[in-house]
């Protein structure tokens, strides 16, 4: 193959064509720092302002500033109860959930390479469910309790798939397709706990397992945002091992890489963020797995877009938050039932307006 | 793009003629063996000469003829055909997308089929299982065109990434939409719960006959078209580059396929209410069998697909004696380990 004219003066020394070449280069990694750049500002305006929408919606602004002036020492302490105790904690509480799933689904996607390999979709998420619906149903419990349950139930699934794809080292294949089998038989699990029970359980476990916010207390928020902060570190530690296994596992081991831990690493933080938040608010459907497509595809190349995964699933869950509160007067929509209509439109819209240079992870 | 969507294990080597045929004859054997089953035993056990002598000449009032020809007759017919369109459908799909996830269910057949039987029962009032019929075909129906639409008007055509995306972005919509109905609608709750555990029993209430005479028509046509389809899914299976290097209208093959798969998957999810995994296993079991040839797979899907969904319901029948496990729940719980075991074992075939 001959050289590119666009890169190779025709008349010129080789010097002057390297140096063009890496003016290139440098163009084009800057273009891409700036996309990254301006992708992630517009995001976390747009989540601010869906912070401030749903704090001061119905005519609370002045409650809002009121609170602010609070925290730092003024204020008439007007906002404190509606806005401090009632709507604060439950905004935290639902982006601390939103990132932590879109992080968890970012995580799940690139380290084994396939768009569908979410935690809703191999089982993870259906094993909080599954545990959560077991102690409402057969159990009779309630509260702090079934979320525990849910904890355990998504931990324990995880630890089963990767022991159960271990064969002296676990592929991403094997673990995706062994995920996937046991999302199924967890599926059928819950089918047969949902047509044996009375009604009632099958309603208050189907709106756990759909996933909501609810009005957390601050202690619960202040949990998930310990259990959160702790896990961040890693995250950024674990995202340069990421962008080595994304080579294939050949590659990555032939350029030194410890695969095997590295993978077990970042798949241990992912199961922990996606638990931590089924915890608290549920498995909120889709959020894990909507979240990285459409960060993949407004910053194109980017992969894994960890900030951007997180600044999305913020928004879908605040979006959906706000649309179940407030779009259908007189009832309350729990959280989980909203964020596939809100993420999954937009998706869509994505993917039929998107450009082809797409990756699969 | 393709190259992180295969698997990194080399595909599994074509097997010779002969090979082939005998596995395929021991399918068959399988096939036979788990019919003679499902006819035979259950809450009241018949000796295999009785059920041969109620098909050859059935004796009105006989109770275990009685038996044979009004319940368990219907249901092993209906567990061959939503079988063998599962099968073949989820090795259409797994082709089509060349995703080894790829289920019947991917491309939102199962949840656009689910919404619009909630939405038959919230809003119509259907409450009879043989009204959920054609709501479900053409939620399944329609969900698949928005998908295969949505993905091709992008630049670059229905590329395999974003059809599975699609799919499962309609699913997360559609299940949303449905939960909502469900938590606000007492009887769709409690009527859709026992419809979206698939089974093989009481479907079309005493009307099993007509529903597949309903479905027939698009079962054949789904079938047919699928075979006709399998010279293009060889071709895509090596990219899609390639693929119409050799001539292939790569757009044309994909939507055809798809329109068979959604036949065949609407059809059986219109009879049986939406049953997972069937799909998604066969064409793994199959292919160690196979090699990569879709002709031999999808023949295999038309055996195997029905030989596992009649050995569980004949299992959900024999483990939860007197009641009985619905056979979609049974082919999920016990199919689980035989997947992890098939996937631990051997080397699973790429796509």
């Amino acid at each position: 193959m001959t050289s590119t004219p666009a890169l190779a003066p025709s008349h010129g020394t080789r010097a002057e064509s390297a140096n063009a070449v890496r003016r290139i280069v440098g163009e084009l990694a800057r273009r891409r720092r700036r996309r990254t750049f301006a992708v992630l500002s517009v995001l976390s305006g747009l989540v601010l302002a869906l912070a401030w929408l749903t704090l001061s919606w119905g005519g609370n602004a002045a409650a809002v500033l009121d609170y602010a002036a609070t925290l730092t020492g003024g204020g008439e302490g007007i906002g404190d109860f509606r806005i401090g105790t009632l709507r604060l904690p439950r905004l935290l509480l639902g982006a601390l959930v939103g990132a932590s799933f879109g992080i968890a689904g970012a995580l799940f996607q690139s380290v084994l390479g396939n768009p569908l390999a979410s935690p809703d979709v191999l089982g993870v998420n259906g094993g909080g469910s599954f545990a959560a619906a077991f102690a409402i149903i057969a159990l009779g419990l309630t509260g702090p309790v079934v979320g525990l349950a849910a904890f355990l139930g998504a931990s324990a699934v995880a630890t089963a798939i990767y022991l159960l794809a271990w064969r002296g080292g676990v592929a991403g294949y094997r673990f995706v397709l062994i995920g996937v089998g046991i999302a199924f038989a967890i599926n059928a699990g819950i089918g047969y706990l949902l047509t044996r029970s009375a009604e009632n359980d099958v309603r208050s476990a189907l709106v756990w397992m759909v996933g909501s916010i609810g009005t957390p207390r601050w202690e619960q928020v202040a949990i998930l945002a310990a259990i959160v902060g702790a896990l961040l570190p890693l995250v950024v530690a674990v995202r340069r091992r990421l962008l080595v296994l994304q080579l294939g596992d050949d590659l990555a081991g032939g350029l030194g890489a410890r695969v095997e831990p590295a993978r077990l690493t970042v798949l241990t933080v992912a199961v922990a963020l996606a638990a931590g938040a089924t915890a608290f608010a549920g498995p909120v459907a889709f959020v894990a797995f909507v979240s990285a497509p459409i960060a993949r595809r407004l910053l194109p190349g980017a992969t894994p877009a960890i900030s951007a995964s997180a600044l999305v699933g913020v928004l879908v869950v605040l979006g959906a938050e706000f649309a179940g509160q407030h779009f259908l007067p007189g009832l309350e929509v729990p959280v989980g039932i909203i964020t596939g209509a809100v993420g999954a439109p937009y998706l869509l819209w994505l993917l039929a307006t998107g450009d082809a240079q797409e990756r699969s992870a | 793009m393709t190259q992180t969507l295969r698997p990194a294990t080399a595909p599994a080597p074509a097997r010779t003629l002969r090979a082939r045929v005998l596995w395929l004859g021991i399918a068959a054997g399988v096939l036979a063996l788990v019919i003679a089953a499902s006819l035979a035993l259950g809450a009241r056990d018949v000796p295999l000469a009785v059920v041969l002598e109620s098909l050859t000449t059935p004796v009105p009032g006989d109770n275990d003829h009685q038996v044979v020809l009004q319940q368990r007759l219907p249901r092993t017919l209906v567990g061959l055909l939503v079988g063998a369109a599962l099968g073949v459908a989820g090795a259409l799909m797994q082709g089509i997308t060349r995703n080894p996830l790829a289920d019947p269910g991917l491309l939102g057949v199962n949840a656009g089929a689910s919404l619009f039987v909630v939405l038959a029962i919230s809003i119509l009032g259907v409450t009879a299982p043989a009204g959920y019929i054609w709501f479900a075909f053409a939620g399944g129906a329609l969900a698949t065109v928005v998908v295969y639409g949505v993905a091709a008007l992008g630049r670059g055509g229905a590329t395999p990434v974003k059809l599975a995306l699609a799919g499962m972005a309609i699913t997360a919509g559609a299940t949303s939409l449905l939960t909502l109905v469900l938590l606000t609608n007492t009887t769709a709750l409690s009527t859709y719960r026992f419809w979206a555990v698939g089974s093989l029993a009481g479907r079309g209430a005493g009307g099993t006959a007509d529903t597949i005479a309903a479905l027939a028509p698009f079962l054949l046509v789904g079938g047919l078209l699928a075979f006709a389809c399998t010279r293009w899914l060889n071709l895509l299976a090596m990219g899609d580059e390639l693929a119409r290097g050799l001539g292939v209208n790569v757009a044309r093959a994909r939507g055809l396929s798809m329109l068979a798969a959604v036949l065949l998957a609407g059809s059986a999810t219109a009879i049986a209410g939406p049953i997972a995994f069937v799909g998604l296993v066969v064409p793994h079991l199959i292919r160690p069998l196979t090699g990569p040839d879709y002709r031999w797979i999808l023949s295999f899907a038309l055996v195997l697909g029905p030989a596992l969904l009649v050995a569980a319901d004949v299992i959900g029948r024999l483990i939860a004696q007197p009641g009985e496990l619905e056979a979609g729940l049974v082919v999920a719980l016990l199919g689980a380990p035989v997947m992890i075991a098939i996937v631990r074992r051997a080397k699973v075939s790429g796509l």
